[in-house]
């Protein structure tokens, strides 16, 4: 006789591919079986993602949207809503982790090779995810309505007046006023909390989809589906559930603890989570000391104020952010993890971490002239990276060696020639030292057996 | 056009020092601020409302939650804390009206109920501690931590007044007088340490009330840590016992 459990399963079966779901995604779907610490990131996204949408829902309950209340409304509701203030930390704190999971979860995809084919489209979808999560964060950051969030919206809005001839309608159509408002905060909450969260879902959706289509990729890059048994399962993977779940599981408790020493113990976090000027309510009359968006945008902020003119930083901090989108199609080396690349792309790997976290904190710091020249070159250390993921896609001639070193010195050369100013000569020829070391060790490296030759790839997992 | 790329330009560049008229830490006066004293800041609670609370609100905070927070049953709060006639359950708001309180002290005294979490307990310590005879201020009195304040010293019979000391410092670009340190030239009614005790007191209540979950979150926090730990270890042995059979 057949279970009540089985019956119910058997009924919704015959009206809706329940079991076909639950194989295809979870008890079915073969992951490789070297999982390591980088592979927690996807899941913990989601688990933040839904903890900010399950927060999210009952700040809604309580918030005021309204320039004249909702600076109030939040303050009550740290006070006077039963755990409200519980909430709200959760909520901020989880923006915060939400951005340290992703880049994390992105750095994983860059180190293995996870955006190449065939496996371009989840990389894009991913991408498409990062940009909504970052308006997503923006808006958010403006409900408060603190002095920080009146400001930090002004700069990244004025950032849209920059766009030749309609710029300053689009900043206009933004605003939906001539400056940040109460016209500004209602639409900016309209799209917190229903149209970009909607996006996210259906991303989301998508980007596993695609995922589960291809497969996992994993930390030695190799393709597990090229050796099945006599059932036709891979041989180094096991069934996502239960080998996954029970893993994801052990890292979203040891993710919750975390969050939860943060929620509990520090959800100011020194400044960084919650900063101290957005304790004091919107004021177009008085400018913050310095205006910083949250930790998590200051190293697209370092690019834009690396080059003085508004338009060009803009444009730089644009590229910045647009060059992620296009690396499956600059990165065209076979190789893909870490493990199997040269040394030269290990060092231009290591240099890219330390970039984008002196970005970010010289993005945090007000632009002092050595700051502004470090800013510049740490820029341009940023993009080196990605021509230095062009070049090494595939062994290079010695005349395409020459080609590249002369032509992205000499434009860096060119640039600083245009822009020094008498006194500065001796910052920027210091300064001008980082990307000229770079370039050479890299194109002249790469012809060097030792450091520019990738490693021989196993046909099987290692491990 | 021109315009937005000024505005946008303003706004990238520092916003500029017309608007920094704060002054520096002052790293001779710190401060220890302990939540756990309900002794002190049940003293603070007092001082606020005898001595600030003539100017400054503290719109956020209700009397009812300073009492249930700080051990005082509602007749005591009605008796000592709320000197205008408002019920326990209202708002710390103040009678003072805004446009008279800007005519007479040239600033409208902010509300303080997000003080310490804007400025920090260090801030506060260093503001109440300093203030010192200056003849060319309305008051009579300028501050060393936040130089040209328009509020007077509220607490001068109880600390007394301080003169600054000064000294010609060559900074670079000429000698300008700096304060190296302050001394009491009149004693108030209170001695220098319990003075101190006071501003400490003081001090504390604000910390207190910027964050009155601050009180009860570290302690709910560490009993979610400890089942997290505890859940942590079950999850780790079922990840291993699952695990046992791959590689």
């Amino acid at each position: 006789m057949k279970s009540l459990f089985e019956g119910l399963i058997g009924w919704i079966d015959a009206r809706f591919p329940l079991m076909q779901l639950w194989n295809d995604h979870l008890a079915k779907y073969y992951a490789p079986k070297n999982f390591n610490f980088w592979y927690f990131f996807g899941s913990l996204a989601l688990l933040v993602l839904v903890i900010q949408i399950i927060t999210g829902i009952f700040l809604t309950m309580h918030y005021k949207p309204d320039a004249e209340l909702a600076f109030a409304s939040l303050e009550y509701i740290r006070r006077d809503v039963p755990l409200g203030w519980l909430i709200q930390y959760m909520h901020s704190t989880g923006a915060s982790f939400f951005f340290i999971v992703v880049y994390l979860h992105m750095f994983r995809g860059i180190m293995y090779g996870s955006f190449k084919a065939p496996r371009e489209l989840i990389w894009l979808l991913g991408m498409f995810l990062y940009m909504t999560l970052m308006a997503e964060a923006f808006m958010g950051y403006l409900l408060p309505w603190g002095n920080m969030s009146y400001w930090g919206a002004q700069v990244i809005v004025n950032l849209f007046s920059t766009i030749p001839w309609v710029g300053p309608d689009i900043a206009i159509w933004l605003r939906g006023d001539f400056a940040i408002s109460d016209a500004t905060l209602t639409r900016f909450f309209a799209l917190h909390v229903s149209a970009i969260p909607l996006a996210l879902l259906a991303l989301v959706a998508l980007h596993i989809m695609a995922l589960h289509e291809v497969g996992s990729n994993n930390p030695d890059g190799i393709e597990i589906k090229e050796h099945k048994d006599a059932d036709g399962k891979p041989l180094d993977g096991v069934p996502f559930h239960p080998y996954y779940t029970v893993k994801d599981i052990w890292g979203s408790v040891a993710f919750l603890f975390l969050f939860a020493l943060v929620v509990f113990f520090a959800p100011e976090m020194g400044g960084y989570f919650l900063e101290p000027d957005n304790f004091t309510p919107a004021n177009p009359l008085l400018t913050p000391e310095h205006i910083v968006p949250v930790w998590y945008f200051t190293p697209f902020y370092s690019v834009l104020r690396a080059i003085p003119d508004p338009q060009f930083g803009a444009l730089a901090m644009l590229l910045s952010i647009l060059v992620l989108f296009f690396l499956p199609w600059i990165d065209r080396n076979p190789v893909r993890s870490v493990r199997y690349r040269s040394l030269l792309y290990k060092i231009n790997l290591g240099v890219f971490v330390v970039t984008f976290a002196a970005l970010g904190y010289l993005g945090f710091n007000p632009p002092t002239p050595l700051y502004s020249e470090l800013a510049l070159r740490f820029s341009e250390w940023y993009f080196l990276f990605f021509i230095a993921l062009w070049f090494f896609s595939r062994p290079r001639r010695n005349m395409e060696r020459l080609l590249t070193l002369v032509v992205v010195l000499g434009l860096i050369s060119l640039y600083d020639v245009v822009r020094v100013e008498p006194g500065h000569g001796m910052l920027v020829f210091l300064g001008w030292l980082m990307p000229a070391v770079f370039v050479a060790v890299m194109v002249f490296g790469s012809g060097i057996e030792k450091l520019g030759r990738d490693l021989p790839v196993p046909d099987r997992l290692t491990e | 056009m021109k315009r937005a790329l000024f505005l946008s330009v303003l706004c990238l560049g520092s916003a500029g020092p017309a608007f920094a008229a704060v002054g520096a830490e002052l790293p001779g006066y710190q401060v220890v601020v302990d939540l756990t004293n309900r002794a002190s800041l049940q003293r603070g609670a007092k001082y606020f409302v005898n001595y600030c609370m003539g100017c400054h609100s503290l719109q956020y905070s209700r009397y009812s939650r300073i009492g249930e927070d700080l051990g005082l049953d509602m007749q005591m709060v009605a008796d000592n804390l709320i000197f205008n006639g408002r019920r326990v359950s209202e708002r710390m708001e103040i009678s003072m009206s805004q446009d008279d309180a800007e005519r007479w002290f040239g600033a409208k005294p902010p509300d303080l109920s997000m003080l310490a979490r804007q400025k920090g307990a260090t801030y506060i310590y260093q503001y109440l501690m300093t203030f010192y005879i200056d003849e060319d201020r309305p008051w009579g009195v300028n501050n060393w931590r936040f130089p040209f304040t328009t509020m007077p010293h509220v607490l001068w019979r109880e600390q007394g007044l301080q003169r600054a000391e000064w000294e010609e410092v060559d900074n670079g670009n000429g000698s300008k007088p700096v304060i190296t340190g302050l001394t009491l030239e009149t004693p108030g009614l209170k001695t220098p340490e319990e003075y101190e005790q006071l501003v400490v007191d003081l001090t504390s209540f604000l910390v207190y009330v910027s964050e009155p979950a601050r009180l009860t979150r570290e302690s709910v926090g560490t009993w979610v840590l400890l089942f997290l730990l505890i859940l942590g270890g079950f999850a780790y042995f079922l990840k291993r016992e699952y695990w046992k059979d791959v590689h």
